[in-house]
């Protein structure tokens, strides 16, 4: 209490904050020794207030969150310093508090809704279980009160469904209302709509922002994305590294940074730095030193025309449904667009909405079931074996998981030189000295030949997934979910190195990707997808200025921060 | 859109009263900026099966089962180095007969005045053979026929699998008992009959595990990016596919080689495995049992024998599935 009288303005009576941390530590018991995952972090929470901790993955702020609610994994524990709830410590309370206290006093929205409701288990009766813990009355009436307070429609007969007959976001509505069934005063939500897609994501916390308010519950919100963060709360912590580097009012945070890590994160986040793009255009200044290109060195094309051409592309795939039976779904239905030489073409559009088949058809994976793609004027289904084997040089894909897509049991010497090997280019020593040269290009040292994947970070492994795709000089790079699983700066580095290697080297790219704010950082077009067809393609200005759908406008309107006004000047070292 | 540079209702929402929030920021020498992304350098370059190897040397579990292996591996090679005493019937003498402890006859003698421990060493050759063998030739079959039927799926996938349930369901001692009373091996019984006939009944458990692991790889990116670089469809199988499913193979090889030695005994001591002509620990079982109330040391050793060797390779295969297991080592 008394730590935070010297910021309380006379006038006001001294509140007591509901969430105070003070110098916590956490230290975690491994197989290598003592492992230290959080120090000094500090965080107040008032009652009904909002506030989000930010942070990449590996910073801390999950752990920082659980051992809030005392669910630390059994190898960690709270070394030193405090948890104040309500001026209580409960950092090393007994487990019989902690659970008087979960619940009712602290509750919890999970991250992940696939995996966080248990199968066998109709909704209702989770919710069920939860009030009962609690000691409040479970009758199905309330039960369906609880859910339908979350949003969830006709909630008395979805109570009675099982999690596999929910979508996603429903399973989060779920989710959310166990979380609040019992009108905590303070909820802990890790991550809540990451898993989601956008449009989604935006309702979910709409909902639950609603939801708190009107309960008067303070939300102790956890995110990788600071336009969410800010956006969403009344207060931003970040973490970086197990610290607490800057914490503060959320506007203030954002618009005057001053810990070097968070000037970073607001040059770098997508959601924010797409939003001072458009404000940069409204306001009518010069943009192109926001855009990703750097100027140096710009090769044009030697070509102008459109090395991609796809023309009423169809996929429909046979799904079983029985004996002997099977049903179409089409995945990609009747979608034209060109892609010119050396310039990116972002394919937009949420899970399901068939981007990926579009990718996986394009690098001739897939066949399509009607149209045709036409790569640099040769349709590409009537090439033979070894026009193919030729086709696969022009075209390259990188992948979204950056754990996925290099073989843990090849070095990354052995991984980048697997093309040209594959393709009988040169011999040992000129394969070495182009391995070398790739690597330059993507900015690794060359002792990284040697190593493993195992033995780096995902920004790194898709760095190397990049050399391997530029190794047998492409002209087309596709670009599947490309960044979307990397940390915001890793993500930021990653984009400007494609950026500087189109402007080097000529490439053109197919950008699929679902993060609209991406592809304002980096798209020339922009092709919007929506369950198969295409709903809008444009220049990336025309789509954002002034998008002509209602889909493009949700979609647009559902970047985190959509209601931020950035200043479009940031000076960041 | 207007350029102030406020946000929605939510930040002046007129029921919450005001709150000044400090603007705290760390001490930036305490919390210094690191690169983004650094390759770490200090360390020397690690493969998975490098990175497996270190974890096992520290493990006490596989420390003294590879040194029992090792052991038993000596002894089948260089079964002469162990013990010079002759242990074939025809230089045992009756008057030894179930005699005890003597010098230079450390466990005793047999019912027919054979030295129990030259035969326990001298057994040892037969049981590891047949065991070694058998992991071998079920690897080979099992290996190829899983790999093939996972990777390519299809009609390929459900033929093979159907076989494999057959094999699968024929119980291994009764299939062997009618197979060794076939005329082409009753007469000529040899350890390799016995290695043709546990690979017979052996390798469908392989081929379900390399299934197994094959589809679970097969669907990699990385192995879509191989195609994509052009690699053929049977490259990448045999170069990323593979060498990714090897770890779980390796594991039950391993401890199945323990159980195809328990299997030869089995079938030895049921009087349907090796010859009695053929020295082996579960003859030598068999053997014994007439002489099981009087004297029942004979017994005890080969069987000591066996159950040592056959644990070992279940605590190797334990041992290996700790180190190479990948879920343990995503960290």
């Amino acid at each position: 209490m008394s730590a935070s009288v010297d910021f309380q303005e006379a006038g006001y009576a001294t509140e007591r904050p509901l969430l105070e941390i003070k110098d916590l530590a956490i230290g975690f018991t491994t197989s290598n020794g003592e492992v230290n995952a959080v120090r000094n972090a500090r965080l107040t929470v008032m009652p009904g207030e909002t506030v989000a901790i930010v942070g990449e993955s590996g910073s801390g702020k999950s752990t920082t969150a659980l051992a809030a609610i005392g669910l630390l994994p059994g190898n960690g524990r709270v070394t030193t310093g405090q948890i104040l709830f309500d001026g209580e410590d409960i950092s090393n309370a007994s487990e019989k508090r902690m659970i008087e206290l979960r619940g009712n006093s602290i509750g919890m929205v999970p991250q992940d809704p696939m995996s966080n409701l248990n199968p066998v288990w109709k909704i209702g009766d989770q919710v069920r279980e939860t009030l009962k813990a609690n000691g409040l009355p479970s009758g199905p009436d309330d039960v369906a009160k609880v859910l339908s307070q979350a949003g969830l429609p006709d909630a008395g007969s979805r109570a009675k469904q099982y999690p596999h007959e929910f979508s996603g976001g429903m399973r989060q509505r779920a989710l959310i209302a166990i979380g609040l069934a019992c009108q905590p005063r303070l909820l802990i939500a890790d991550e809540p709509t990451s898993a989601l897609d956008v449009t989604v994501q935006r309702q979910i916390l709409d909902h639950l922002d609603k939801m708190t308010t009107e309960l008067g519950t303070a939300v102790l919100l956890i995110t990788h994305d600071l336009g969410l963060a800010a956006e969403r709360a009344d207060q931003v912590v970040v973490m970086y590294r197990g610290q607490v580097v800057e914490s503060g009012p959320s506007l203030e945070l954002l618009q005057n940074p001053q810990h070097p890590y968070t000037q970073r994160l607001v040059a770098s986040a997508p959601s924010l730095a797409s939003r001072r793009i458009q404000a940069a255009k409204e306001l009518g200044v010069e943009t192109d030193d926001m855009l990703a290109p750097g100027e140096t060195g710009v090769v044009e094309p030697a070509k102008s025309d459109d090395v991609l051409q796809i023309q009423n592309l169809r996929k429909v795939f046979k799904l079983r449904s029985g004996l002997g039976k099977s049903t179409d779904f089409t995945a990609v239905d009747d979608i034209s667009f060109n892609v010119k030489r050396g310039t990116t073409t972002a394919i937009v559009g949420e899970s399901g909405s068939g981007k990926s088949t579009v990718a996986q058809m394009v690098l001739n994976l897939l066949t399509p079931t009607s149209g045709k793609i036409i790569f640099d004027g040769v349709d590409t289904s009537t090439l033979n074996s070894k026009e193919l084997f030729a086709f696969r040089r022009r075209v390259q894909p990188i992948f979204q998981d950056p754990y996925g897509s290099l073989d843990p049991m090849y070095n990354i010497f052995r991984t980048i030189e697997e093309p040209l090997r594959t393709h009988r280019i040169g011999d040992k020593a000129s394969r070495e000295k182009k391995v070398r040269e790739l690597l330059d290009q993507v900015a690794l040292p060359q002792s990284t030949m040697q190593r493993y994947p195992n033995e780096l970070s995902g920004g790194q492994r898709q760095r190397v997934a990049i050399a391997r795709a530029l190794a047998l000089d492409p002209e087309v790079i596709i670009c599947d979910e490309a960044v979307s699983a990397l940390d915001v700066l890793v993500q930021a580095q990653v984009l400007n190195l494609l950026a500087e290697l189109q402007s080097r080297l000529g490439l053109t790219y197919l950008f699929i990707t679902h993060d609209l704010a991406v592809v304002r950082q980096i798209a020339d077009r922009v092709c919007v997808m929506e369950k198969g067809k295409l709903v809008e393609t444009g220049s990336t200005d025309d789509v954002f200025e002034s998008p002509q759908q209602d889909y493009t406008r949700a979609l647009l309107n559902a970047i985190p921060g959509a209601g931020l006004m950035l200043p479009p000047e940031m000076d960041v070292a | 859109m207007t350029p102030d540079y406020t946000t929605t209702a939510r930040h002046s929402d007129s029921r919450r009263p005001a709150r000044r929030t400090e603007h705290f920021v760390a001490d930036v020498s305490e919390t210094p900026l690191q690169v983004t992304d650094r390759v770490k350098d200090e360390a020397a370059p690690l493969s998975l099966w490098g990175e497996a190897w270190k974890n096992l040397r520290k493990q006490p579990l596989f420390l003294i089962s590879a040194f029992l292996i090792l052991v038993v591996v000596a002894v089948s090679v260089f079964p002469g180095f162990f013990s010079q005493i002759d242990p074939t019937s025809e230089a045992c003498q009756l008057a030894n007969s179930d005699a005890g402890p003597a010098a230079g006859h450390p466990l005793g003698f047999t019912q027919q005045g054979c030295d129990v421990y030259a035969r326990v060493i001298f057994g040892t050759r037969s049981s590891v053979t047949v065991g070694l063998f058998t992991t071998i030739g079920v690897l080979l079959i099992g290996g190829i026929l899983g790999a093939v039927a996972g990777y390519y799926g299809g009609w390929i996938d459900s033929v093979l699998a159907r076989i494999n349930d057959i094999f699968f369901a024929l119980p291994l001692i009764l299939g062997a008992i009618v197979m060794m009373q076939l005329p082409m091996f009753r007469t000529n019984k040899t350890v390799w009959t016995l290695v043709l006939i546990l690979v017979i009944f052996g390798w469908p458990q392989i081929a379900r595990i390399t299934r197994g692991a094959v589809i679970e790889v097969r669907n990699a990116d990385f192995v879509t990016a191989a195609r994509s670089l052009g690699v053929s469809k049977f490259g990448a199988l045999m170069r990323h596919v593979m060498p990714n499913s090897l770890a779980p193979i390796i594991v039950v090889a391993t401890i199945s080689l323990g159980t195809f030695i328990v299997a030869e005994s089995t079938l030895s001591f049921l009087g349907i495995g090796l010859p009695p002509s053929v020295m082996s620990w579960g003859n030598d079982i068999q053997a014994a049992q007439a002489s099981l109330r009087s004297n029942p040391m004979p017994l005890l050793y080969p069987a000591i024998a066996l159950s040592i060797t056959v644990l070992s390779f279940i605590m190797l295969g334990d041992a290996l599935r700790d180190a190479l297991d990948p879920k343990a080592r995503k960290r």
